[in-house]
């Protein structure tokens, strides 16, 4: 058999192929012919052949034939044989092989062995690849050699204990009393990993982390001398002298810093110092100063330190370098968040980030996408109630030319930063019109009700709200959520638009037939979903009672519809048709203005006051409709409303029909209702019975079913931008048991995961707590999680919860307790 | 270690994964590194890693650290790695590292074991090297 060729001619000769299949061809060849020596148990050429093999293990092929040569590489004398074979059992053995199991003695033995370089190389491969039962075994070695002079071995031992650690946390123990003398060595090698050991003990174990505080003066004393040290040829970067070391050593400090007062204070003086005299002008002093930031941001630091912080980041910002603004940035985020909710700094740091302002906002221009994400992220966490306006400008501006990724949530942020600090209602609908127009179809779909609620509420700027959404649809009829929004509004206030009863603007003149094109053109579209149809159909639907000419023509609209093939829309339009045909005297009740909305959370679907005191029933089953093809969220909504304004009037006037429904009941009121072939007019006592479902969209929301018997939802709990609401219930079943819902939302940037809602009641109380929807609080109140709590209450006393939270948030957890106290009398009587 | 063309000169993984995975992982890493303009910072965000890359001549070095990393330290790493390469080759260039694969790997494991730095000073990590290839020579 020829000599095998060495790694150098195969290489070569790879490079050559010219396709990938050529490729291949060479390297099975080779394969090949590697076996066969493999075979031929030939020592001279094993470790030629098995460097050849991790050669192509790189390039992607299969090479655990090989595993086995590794092994017997290992146990050669060669010192070569050895290299390689350790090499090869790094790069193709893990954990998993039984084969690697094998090489425990073969690492015993070496690690014991003369030469310092061989007990390097078991070192670095146990340290890389060792298995738990191999540490567990091996770990008594370890130790001894963490505690030789040569310091060749000693800072792979102390890696190898990193390892050793994390896949045995129980052997730490037998670590320590080897630490005692780490920290004294002049070796930088033997410093730096020891550190990194310490490191891992104090993340792993608070005790550890306890036991080691006492060393920060020791840190500090190694980090002053590395600073001042001057000219140091050894470990010498660009004039600083072991950067490496140095970041270490400040991430260590962090980490016994972090929740401890007098080490947090020993450490302010060489922090500052480190802070003021690194060089700056190249990257790595940035580097140093970067993690400097980082540890005065984390541990207790009195207040000037942390101005100095915020300075350097501020300056990093104004750098030229990239790596450096995109760090920076990241940086100010975490350490905005960070900042505000301590309590005792909050002004003078607040102060000292906004200082900063223009310079983030002028990130938001700049070319590489993860700068521009965190300048977008930093500048909603800044916007306040002073700098709303001119952010909100740049913030705009950036919705307009930023790339599609970013829109949906710069389009989020706009909205929740426009509702906390909109100075006038006016600028506020303009702020949303803008967004609306600008990256409407990026908007998500709960920023549609949101809108909605916000706009009725803002009673008087109706007509100047429709009059511009109106213009905006003339204009462009594509996006989603901008077209709903304007037919509804449409749908509701279409009387001002046509009267042109608009202060804030120049009325336009619109007749009703424009209108109602415009809307009939958005049934017909192509562009329009199934649930922008429906919006516009309600629409049309609705300006029958608001448009007095234009009746006739609603009315054939709405028949057409009636045999649309959508199942929606014919749901509704057969629905519409019998209002006309049937019950044409309750039609102006049924459409008229939707009344202010009581709002108890600032995301997702508003919380409706409802008098009626019915849950969903499901009477579609007996509905005596005709032709309706399947049940749907809409009729059910019109049948309630049907039934509902009655219940109301029928308590009023007459012994009253039981509140509580059942489809049968509700069918029986029906019947009353055509036989005495007239409404009660709903007076100001019912104005809250009002048709709420006709809000389209939403009724499709589950929210908007849940019938409370009149009672109003709380804030149970709100801090450090965690939200708790609860609504009300009365459960079907027994009336003594309240049904609370639970909803959590979360307006800081960054999410809440692990979130676990407790609570207690007094002993009177009978409380069951049902499975939540998540753990996880979607940050910038982007969703909620909900939880169903039972309460029975036979005696009736007032109910008083405690309830406790615990939640990771950015990294730690935090946990409260709170008396939930102000429960509304309906919930508990 | 990548090329511009994306072949992998150099591979090292501190963390297991799936042989039939690195490829398309490597290849995902390159795409995202390569497609970066000059202008555009060196830190790019993938997946839950934070990949730090810099350019020398024709090659790449990337690595990829967690969150918890200073990515301007790695940056540093970097280019400490290439000065030792440098410096043990002679002004390096690719067919050397190329050709040299298993010594340019026990340089890496001198410099880095297990994720971590265990020393960055150069006559140091090329001591060991040196005298193996004594040994190999006599």
């Amino acid at each position: 058999m020829p000599a095998p060729i060495r790694l150098r001619e195969l290489i070569r000769t790879i490079r050559t192929a010219r396709t990938q299949a050529e490729e291949r061809e060479m390297i099975q060849k080779e394969c090949a012919a590697i076996r066969s020596s493999f075979r031929e148990e030939d020592n001279t050429y094993r470790c030629r052949n098995v460097a050849k093999l991790l050669y192509m293990h790189m390039l992607g092929y299969p090479a655990h034939f090989g595993q086995l040569e590794c092994l017997k590489l290992i146990a050669s004398q060669k010192f070569t044989d050895k290299r390689i074979g350790y090499l090869g059992a790094m790069l193709l053995l893990d954990e998993r092989q039984d084969v690697h199991l094998l090489m425990t003695n073969c690492i015993k033995n070496d690690l014991n062995h003369s030469t310092q370089f061989v007990q390097g190389l078991a070192l670095c491969t146990l340290g890389c690849m060792g298995s738990s039962e191999m540490c567990r075994d091996l770990a008594g070695e370890v130790e001894k050699l963490l505690k030789t002079s040569n310091s060749y071995l000693r800072k792979k031992a102390a890696l190898s204990a990193v390892h050793v650690i994390r896949k045995v946390p129980e052997l730490m123990e037998m670590f320590l009393p080897a630490t005692k003398n780490l920290l004294n060595e002049k070796n930088h090698g033997v410093l730096h990993t020891s550190v990194v050991l310490l490191t891992e003990m104090c993340e792993r174990s608070p005790d550890m982390l306890a036991h080691f505080r006492k060393l920060v003066p020791q840190l500090v004393r190694i980090l002053k001398n590395l600073i001042m040290s001057g000219y140091s040829p050894e470990h010498d970067v660009s004039g600083i002298s072991d950067p490496f070391l140095q970041v270490r050593i400040l991430r260590l400090l962090r980490i016994l810093g972090r929740n401890d007062d007098d080490s947090s204070e020993a450490m302010n003086d060489i922090l500052a110092q480190v802070a003021t005299n690194t060089e700056t002008s190249k990257n790595v002093g940035n580097a140093i100063l970067y993690e400097t930031v980082l540890t005065i941001m984390d541990i207790k630091s009195e207040s000037g330190l942390r101005v100095l912080a915020i300075n350097i980041l501020g300056r990093f910002l104004l750098n030229n370098d990239k790596n450096i603004r995109q760090v920076s940035l990241y940086t100010l985020v975490f350490g905005y968040v960070a900042l505000t909710s301590l309590l005792k700094t909050v002004q003078t740091d607040h102060n000292a980030v906004q200082r900063h302002r223009s310079t983030i906002v002028d990130c938001l221009k700049d070319l590489d996408v993860s700068i521009k994400r965190r300048a977008m992220e930093l500048s909603f966490a800044l916007v306040n109630g002073n700098n709303i306006r001119g952010m909100m400008k740049e913030l705009l501006y950036f919705l307009d030319s930023c790339d599609p990724e970013f829109k949906a949530d710069c389009a989020s942020g706009v909205f929740h930063a426009a509702e906390k600090y909109a100075p006038s209602k006016r600028w506020h609908i303009d702020t949303i019109m803008r967004v609306l127009t600008t990256a409407g179809s990026y908007v998500r779909d709960d920023a549609v009700p949101n809108l909605i609620q916000l706009i009725t509420n803002s009673v008087e700027m109706h007509g100047y709200t429709v009059q511009r959404l109106y213009k905006a649809l003339i204009d462009d009829i594509s996006q989603q959520p901008l077209i709903q929004v304007s037919s509804w509004c449409i749908g509701e206030y279409g009387d001002l638009l046509v009267s042109g009863k608009c202060e804030e603007e120049e009325p336009i003149q619109v007749t009703e037939d424009e209108v109602l094109d415009v809307l009939e053109g958005i049934l017909v579209s192509n562009l329009s979903s199934t649930v922008t149809r429906g919006y516009s159909l309600t629409a049309i639907m609705k300006l029958s009672t608001r448009f007095a000419s234009a009746v006739n023509r609603i009315k054939k609209v709405v028949l057409v519809y009636g045999s649309s093939i959508d199942v929606e829309l014919q749901q509704r339009a057969v629905e519409y048709n019998a209002l006309f045909k049937k019950y044409d005297h309750m039609r102006p009740a049924l459409l008229e203005r939707m009344p202010v909305m009581e709002k108890t959370s600032t995301n997702g679907p508003t919380e409706i006051v409802q008098t009626n005191g019915e849950t969903e029933p499901s009477i579609l089953e007996t509905k005596h409709m005709p032709n309706v093809p399947q049940p749907a969220n809409q009729a059910n909504d019109l049948l309630d409303l049907l039934g509902g304004n009655d219940v109301i009037s029928v308590i009023h006037t007459a012994p009253p029909t039981k509140l509580v429904s059942a489809g049968g009941e509700l069918l029986d009121l029906l019947g009353d209702l055509s036989l005495s072939g007239s409404v009660p007019a709903p007076g100001p006592p019912v104005s809250i019975s009002q048709p709420p479902f006709l809000l389209d969209g939403l009724a499709s929301q589950p929210l908007f079913n849940d019938v409370a018997a009149g009672i109003p939802p709380m804030i149970a709990y709100n801090k450090n931008g965690l939200k708790i609401d609860f609504t009300f219930e009365r459960s079907d079943t027994n009336p003594n048991i309240a049904v609370i819902t639970m909803h959590a939302s979360n307006s800081t940037e960054v999410e809440m995961t692990e979130f676990v809602f407790q609570a207690a009641v007094p002993k009177t109380f009978q409380l069951q707590l049902l499975s939540p929807s998540s753990n996880i609080v979607p940050a910038l109140n982007a969703g909620t999680v909900t939880q169903i709590i039972k309460v029975l209450n036979p005696q009736k006393q007032q109910l008083r919860m405690r309830v406790k939270l615990t939640y990771t948030h950015k990294g730690s957890s935090l946990q409260d307790l709170a008396e939930v106290n102000n429960f509304p009398p309906q919930s508990w009587q | 270690m990548v090329n511009k063309q994306g072949q992998t000169r150099l591979s090292k993984y501190f963390e297991h994964v799936e042989i039939h995975k690195r490829t398309s992982l490597e290849a995902d890493v390159i795409k995202s590194c390569l497609s970066r303009t000059k202008g555009e910072c060196s830190f790019v965000e993938y997946k839950d890693f934070k990949l730090v890359y810099r350019q020398y001549a024709a090659l790449f070095i990337v690595i990829g650290v967690d969150e918890a990393e200073n990515e301007l330290a790695v940056y540093e790493l970097v280019h400490n790695f290439v000065e030792v390469l440098d410096k043990y080759f002679s002004r390096v260039v690719t067919s050397q590292i190329m050709f040299n694969l298993d010594k340019v790997h026990i340089i890496l494991d001198e410099m880095i074991l297990n994720g971590h730095i265990v020393e960055t000073n150069k006559s140091r990590i090329l001591a060991p090297l040196l005298v193996i290839d004594k040994m190999a020579e006599s």
